[in-house]
This record gives C-alpha cells, structure tokens and sequence, in this order.
C-alpha cells in the first residue's frame, strides 16, 4: 500500500521538487584568454591579494580580501579605467558559508569592459564603504543594510532605504519568509492602532484562492448585485446594470440604456 | 420676465420643486463626489483616464483634489504597501464627515497579485471602505460604475441625522 501524504497543505508547498537536479554552472575561462582582462589582473596582482580570477560571459570575476574592497576599486578606477559602479549588493550564502557574498560591479567605458569584484563576509562582519568613490554607493550600500542588514563602515547615512525605519528583520535574507514573519504580518496594525487591535482586525487573508461565494457584503459580482447581509442564492437572476433606483432621482435626468447611442468604433 | 419672454407656465413649469430635506442634501452630496488624488499604482492610471475627457468624471461632478480636507471620497487606486499604511490612515482622518472610501482594483481589495512581506492585505485592515470594485485594473467604466454605485448608496442614506464617525474598530 502507497505511504499516506498528508494533502490538506498541498497548495502551500511547491508541487513538484527534483531531488537530482543541480544548478548548471555557467561555464568559466581563464583570465589569459582576454588580453585586456590579463593586463587588468596583472596590475592588480601586483598590488592585491586576488583570492581567485576567472572569465565568465566576458566579464573578469575577481575574488579579493574584504578589507582591500577601496583600495581595489579606487585602484580599478584611477589606473585601469573602471570609472563606473553600476551596481553593488551581496549574496546570502548564510546557510552554506555563513556569510555573505558582496559583489561590485565596475564598467570601463574606454575599454568597453566589465569587472565584478567580490568578496566574502561573515554573517556579522562588516564592510567599508566605498561611497567616498562613487556616489552611486551611496544608495547602493543603503539598500544592501536594509535587505541584507550588511553593516558599512564609514557610510555617511546609514539608514533604511526602502523598508520603514522601525522595521524588524532583513527581507532579503534566505530565512526570512516570504509572506513576512510576525512583525510584518502585524505592523501596519500594531503601528497604527496599537496591539490591542490585533484580536480586533484579525490576521491577514493570505490564501489567494480563498473564495468566499457566500460572503454577500464583499464581491458581489457585476449584476448580481445584493444588499447586505442577504442570503447566498445559486439561482439567482442577473440583472441588468441599474446605475439609478427605479422610478427616477430627485432632479437627475434618469439613464435610459434605449435612449442612449452605444458607439461601435471605439476609435472614434 | 416678461421682457426675456420666458413663460414658465409653459416652457418647462415653474422653477419650484417641491420634495424632502433628506432628496435634496443627498442630491448635493451625490452629485459633488471630490475625490482625492490617490493614486498608488496602475490603478491611478485608470483614475486619471478616468478624470480625463474621454470618460469625464466631471459630468458626474466628481473633481479630483490634492487635499485630503476637501475631498468626500478616497479611491484607493492601488497597492497598499505596509510602510504607506499609516499615511493612508491619516490622510483618511483628515478627511471631513460624510466620507466614503472606493477601494479600486484587486490590490486594495486584498492585496492581490502582491502575497508578500510588504504589502497590506486589503486596505480595509487600515480604513472602512464602503465600495470594493473587483478588476486588474479596472477599466475606467469600471470606475464610472462604482461611482454610481457610491452615489447610490449615498441617496439611501439618510441626510439628516448625527454622522457616526465610521470605524474600523
């Protein structure tokens, strides 16, 4: 006899996992086989530690120490034409490495390259900022504390850039629930009314296929339009759309559907 | 009158309609809906085609405001997000009695398509809300029709009587 599963929380969980399915790699080249890239990572070892260096979809990948992160980016910027942060952010690697994955991503526009910086972190480390090299940083370094809770040093305004100030928890992290944890479920209640309130208003609906067909006071569909509170009919009639009560509004011209001119071409 | 030769008597009738307090306040309150600006996402676009000439909100004397002290109706044309949430409900809160509220589209309803941490599962969770208009988004029409609606309830009502502060809670 087939093992019992459980069914009721079929649709909370993913419906189909593959145990034997590995993340394709994408595919990596040796920093010798782009002469520019070589050049770049020649001067760079000569002054930095490089941790690791590889090619991948024609972009150079450069592992460095985090404590050199400035220095290699005022390095890139000032001798090897990387003038441009286009993006900064991490990586949650918490589970597997226990840490985080910053990553900077440098465009030269003389030499139509690109180069992604990385460097590993711990959990609870931080990291300098490089805002006083680009002021893109500045939001950039922002975003990556509110989602990540990464700490920068030496930031000018580190604080929340997308979630309110009093915010509890970093969304961005791998643990954190997708449909919020407690705080969340419960913030714009407790904020505004208080936390006597939650038994009050309840907790969220979060079940989208959640239906109610006998909730008359709610989603009434087009037509069949009911006051409040009445019972669920299934044969119920539909109705025409009564845009005014019947026998006419005190000094409003009534809405007759026969008298009006329905216009085919809509592009009239 | 007799100079513009308007006869009254036969031009229409006399200009004396005779009918109740409640018909008459209602009618102004019905037929002078200012809604507030607030637009929160795609929805708004729909709201501002619907402020605009092709579907005309004015002839139904709804005229957007940007302040919440002069409007009687706040369509919440969009997703609520959780940060926002206090804003809506203080900007509800300043608004003046009588007040109404049409949540549009499926996002107020119930936070639609946005299942997530940040989003507010329906903005009555925050502030009543006297109209739920279904659709992603609604079409204009849509619109036009739960503001119908709205005036329909509003002449159900009756005009004369202490207003009860609607609450959520």
């Amino acid at each position: 006899m087939r093992s019992y599963t459980p069914k009721d929380d079929v649709q909370k969980k993913s419906y189909y996992t593959d145990r034997y399915w590995v993340a394709p790699q994408v595919p990596k080249s040796d920093v010798s086989e782009d002469a520019v890239f070589a050049a770049d990572h020649a001067e760079l070892r000569a002054h930095f530690e490089i941790l690791e260096a590889y090619i991948q979809r024609d972009q150079m990948v450069v592992y460095i120490h985090p404590k050199d992160n400035y220095a290699v980016l005022e390095f890139l910027r000032d001798h090897c034409g990387y003038t441009q942060l286009s993006e900064l952010s991490a990586i949650d690697w918490i589970a597997q490495r226990g840490g985080f994955e910053v990553f900077y991503q440098m465009l030269s526009m003389t030499k139509r390259k690109r180069i992604r910086v990385k460097c590993f972190i711990g959990e609870n480390e931080a990291i300098n900022s490089v805002e006083k090299l680009f002021r893109s940083a500045d939001w950039s370094e922002r975003e990556m504390y509110d989602m990540f809770g990464i700490k920068v040093n030496n930031h000018p305004f580190l604080k929340r850039i997308l979630m309110p100030d009093d915010w509890e928890g970093f969304p961005l992290r791998k643990t954190y629930p997708l449909q919020g944890d407690e705080f969340a479920a419960w913030y714009e209640v407790d904020r505004i009314f208080g936390k006597e309130a939650r038994d009050i208003i309840g907790p969220e609906i979060r079940d989208a296929a959640r239906v109610d067909r006998y909730d008359t006071e709610r989603f009434a569909r087009l037509g069949y339009e009911v006051p409040k509170g009445t019972p669920f009919d299934p044969n119920q009639p539909k109705t025409s759309l009564a845009y005014q009560e019947e026998g006419g509004v005190f000094l409003i011209e009534g809405f007759d559907e026969e008298k009006s001119t329905i216009i085919s071409d809509r592009k009239r | 009158m007799a100079q513009h030769q308007v006869n009254y008597l036969k031009d229409g009738g006399l200009p004396v309609a005779l009918t109740s307090i409640d018909k008459v306040v209602n009618w102004g309150r019905s037929n002078s809906l200012w809604a507030l600006t607030y637009g929160l996402a795609c929805c708004g676009i729909e709201m501002m085609a619907s402020g605009a000439s092709r579907y005309d909100f004015d002839r139904f004397g709804t005229i957007f405001r940007a302040s919440p002290r002069q409007a009687d109706v706040m369509i919440v044309a969009g997703t609520l997000t959780k940060k926002h949430a206090e804003f809506i409900r203080r900007l509800y809160d300043q608004m003046t009695e009588p007040k109404w509220v049409i949540s549009m589209g499926s996002c107020a309803n119930t936070g639609g398509m946005f299942n997530t941490y940040a989003t507010v599962q329906g903005v009555d969770r925050v502030i009543p809300v006297d109209l739920y208009l279904p659709g992603c988004a609604p079409r204009p029409e849509s619109l036009q029709y739960a503001v119908m609606m709205l005036q329909k309830k509003i002449r159900s009502e009756k005009a004369i009587k202490a207003q009860k502060p609607k609450r959520l809670m």
